[in-house]
């Protein structure tokens, strides 16, 4: 009876980078796949730098929102350190990690309270598949610090099935249309970053 | 057609749908979207209203002359439209009034986990409960025809995550409702004591009906699956049962309040185990053990916090075995943006040592380290009457080291009457309202500060230091909070005067304001001294190069809006403005 054909993603980083963005482009491209699909995020206080993190499920039949812990197939990290915070998210077998080459510290380190975890990239390495993505080069290359977001999930589209045009007119939908084509080469972008 | 929304704009669709005339509401996390998404249909008249009170108060005028109309407010906001919401109760509607409540369990951004189903039962409105987008859409249309025909309001609850999760929605019509107009009904609605006991006899009675429709409701319904496990649940706790207990039989409640009898009892007989899966209170579980049904509940499934799968399953299953244990990671929480000015202020009240009571919005973030200059945080407008309270208690030497900290737009919810109430009774208050012309904490809605209106058209300003020398205050200042010599200055005489004073600190939020050119640190002259760092911004950093033999304190180019707080905390003018643009900047 479980249904065994979900794909579970959540996708985190710090509130300011363009989470809930990317997330409404990933669930519209499962909608544009004709499949059942939900998410779940928390907003509010969470728009002030603090961590954020959205649940994306998408398949034939979706109940909860929410994906329980250890059932996570990818997590789609715009931050190592939050990458980090939700890792025992991840199944036990097979989980991947897309996590953006950055180091954003936290007030509790900034103020010398704390330490950023070390050998970070070493510890991601122990949960699952990792792929560390020079996400903020790239867009320094687009010239634009804001598709940042948009290249990661260039990147994790390449482990779903989806079809290129379903991806497009996503974006299309959830980005102001001035702005399409700027993301359009910044996702096919994310998409070459994983072939390199 | 369908498409894809989340819970509020789900309810926004629905209003719309439903033919609502008006709306209004006050912004509060997780409700805010619901009123901005109505705001975008041209046919429905919709306001930010100063609070909650005021807000349900119009759309019950509103209601009065046949129109829909909706209010929709967090679960604390309820506590403060409670007043005219019991007495809707009784006087009754005309057109249909929906009142939506969105609860907060686990306290994403809340100051407390309260279950507002309990205000259903309190207040005798019915309560629907919708578990994902599409039910919240449907629900909001069948809460105006449920309150028309039974001439109540109606209670809508949403939690969070039914609020802030998208789902697909089948997408309907608008049905037009034609405003009857107004007729003059003293008996129903001028609730004077005389009227107010024939009402309350209807009220009862209109309990009974409400029950029997509840039975009859078509989304309370049996999912039958095995029957050795029956499982009564509603809202979003239905969609995390689903997923741990597959092949469970389900009694799956819509409208929970009053709860529909028959069906549980018809349910109850027919499963070897009844478990309740709910939420928060008690709710369900107590009504079903009222009826003398044998069921397992609280005593398994924790009271306080989100349910979730992972916490249903623990609780009533055998939890996953796993290795995969969480790492201890450093926390991040909130913190006051770049260039925020709100800033600057805290970070005198820290150094003067001084006792602030505080309030709701963004600034309570000021409460964290490093800035740590906050005490208490009750509730909107607490600050004030907490503070006048302390002097009180104490004595006019304590208010000479106190001080009252707010927000632009909670000073508009809940703060001049208490303001008014310190001048009255000869308080000592030194007010601080920190006015960065937006409510900012829930992304950006307009006040009667800001003289803008919901749909973007100008209405008239109102602006508080009227309202403040209006109250009778003397000792008004208006000061820029970018100048730390100024603000200290400010605060100072403020302290020392005799009698109430108020100190507006202008200056708008940081995330409306186009950032300066940003500065940078000289790394040559940077002794590594750390005082920086006691602003608490995002933008500084401490590090630690090899080669020298000190710290080093560093400004990221990205983050930093050129606010200069931090040139004025450096004695030794490490801090320079950056020569060279980032690309995309």
């Amino acid at each position: 009876m479980e249904n065994k054909k979900v794909t579970n993603i959540v996708i985190c980083g710090v509130g300011g980078q363009g989470i809930i963005l990317a997330s409404n482009v990933l669930c519209n491209a499962a909608f544009n796949e004709r499949l059942d699909v939900k998410k779940s995020e928390v907003h509010g206080m969470a728009q002030r730098g603090g961590s954020v993190i959205t649940h994306v499920r998408f398949g034939e039949k979706v109940y909860s929102p929410l994906i329980e812990e250890g059932k996570v197939d990818f997590i789609l990290a715009f931050e190592k350190l939050e990458a980090f915070r939700y890792l025992h998210y991840l199944k036990e077998k097979n989980g991947v990690i897309i996590v953006n080459d950055r180091e954003i510290p936290p007030m509790s380190v900034l103020v010398g309270a704390d330490t950023y975890p070390a050998d970070i990239t070493k510890k991601l390495k122990n949960y699952g598949e990792l792929h560390l993505v020079p996400a903020e080069k790239t867009a320094r290359e687009l010239k634009n610090s804001r598709t940042v977001n948009i290249i990661l999930l260039g990147v994790l589209s390449t482990f779903l099935n989806f079809k290129t045009r379903s991806w497009h007119s996503a974006l299309k939908s959830c980005i102001k249309e001035k702005f399409v084509e700027l993301n359009i080469s910044a996702f096919d972008r994310g998409r070459a970053l994983r072939r390199e | 057609m369908k498409r894809l929304l989340s819970g509020n704009q789900a309810v926004a669709r629905g209003a719309w749908e439903a033919g609502c005339n008006v709306a209004a509401a006050y912004p509060g996390t997780p409700s805010t979207e619901i009123l901005e998404n109505i705001n975008r249909y041209p046919e429905i008249y919709t306001e930010w209203a100063v609070n909650e009170k005021v807000a349900l108060e119009v759309v019950a005028g509103a209601c009065f002359t046949g129109a829909r109309a909706l209010t929709a407010m967090k679960h604390v906001g309820v506590n403060v439209a409670a007043d005219p919401m019991f007495t809707m109760a009784y006087s009754g509607v005309t057109g249909g009034l929906v009142i939506v409540t969105a609860d907060d369990p686990g306290m994403w951004s809340s100051q407390d986990e309260q279950d507002n189903r309990h205000y259903g039962r309190h207040a005798k409105i019915p309560v629907l409960e919708p578990s994902d987008s599409n039910e919240a859409k449907l629900f909001t249309i069948l809460a105006f025809d449920i309150s028309e025909k039974f001439d109540t309001p109606v209670l809508l609850r949403l939690t969070t995550r039914i609020c802030h999760s998208v789902t697909i929605v089948e997408f309907g019509k608008r049905k037009e409702h034609k405003i009857k107009g107004y007729v003059k009904d003293i008996k129903k609605r001028l609730v004077l004591p005389a009227h107010a006991r024939i009402r309350h006899r209807i009220v009862e009675k209109r309990l009974i009906r409400l029950s029997r429709y509840s039975d009859i409701f078509p989304y309370n319904k049996i999912e039958w699956g095995k029957k050795s496990l029956g499982i009564i649940t509603s809202g979003i706790s239905y969609q995390y049962a689903k997923e741990i207990f597959p092949d469970a039989s389900f009694l799956k409640l819509s409208f929970t309040y009053p709860v529909p009898i028959k069906l549980i009892r018809k349910f109850a007989r027919q499963v070897k185990r009844l478990v309740v899966i709910e939420e928060g209170d008690p709710i369900l579980e107590n009504e079903i053990k009222v009826l003398g049904i044998k069921v397992t509940g609280k005593d398994k499934i924790p009271l306080c916090g989100e349910l979730t799968p992972k916490v249903i399953r623990d609780s009533l299953k055998r939890p996953y075995k796993r290795t995969k244990k969480p790492l201890r990671a450093p926390a991040r929480p909130p913190v006051l943006c770049p260039g925020c000015p709100h800033r600057g202020v805290f970070y005198v009240i820290n150094k003067l040592k001084l006792t602030a009571t505080g309030d709701i919005g963004c600034y309570t973030l000021g409460a964290l380290p490093p800035l740590n200059a906050m005490d208490t945080c009750i509730c909107m407008g607490a600050s004030v009457t907490n503070a006048h309270g302390m002097e009180k208690a104490l004595g006019a030497e304590f208010s000479q080291k106190t001080v009252a900290v707010l927000g632009d737009s909670t000073f508009y919810h809940s703060g001049i009457t208490g303001l008014v109430n310190a001048v009255y009774n000869k308080g000592n208050l030194n007010l601080f309202i920190l006015d960065n012309h937006t409510t900012a904490m829930t992304g950006h809605q307009p006040h009667p500060g800001t003289g803008r209106l919901a749909k973007g058209e100008a209405g008239k300003r109102v602006p508080p230091e009227d309202i403040v020398k209006g109250a009778g205050v003397e000792f008004v200042k208006i000061i820029n909070p970018d100048s730390l010599k100024e603000v200290e200055e400010a605060i100072k005489q403020a302290l020392a005067f005799d009698g109430v004073t108020v100190l507006i600190f202008r200056k708008p939020c940081a995330l409306l304001t186009k950032p300066k050119p940003p500065f940078r640190i000289d790394p040559e002259l940077c002794n590594g001294c750390r005082l920086c760092l006691r602003l608490g911004c995002p933008a500084i950093s401490l590090t630690f190069p090899k080669e020298k033999k000190r710290p080093l304190a560093v400004i990221d180019q990205g983050l930093c809006v050129g606010c200069g707080l931090c040139v004025q905390m450096c004695p030794r003018k490490a801090i320079v403005l950056s020569k060279e643009k980032e690309n995309g900047k």
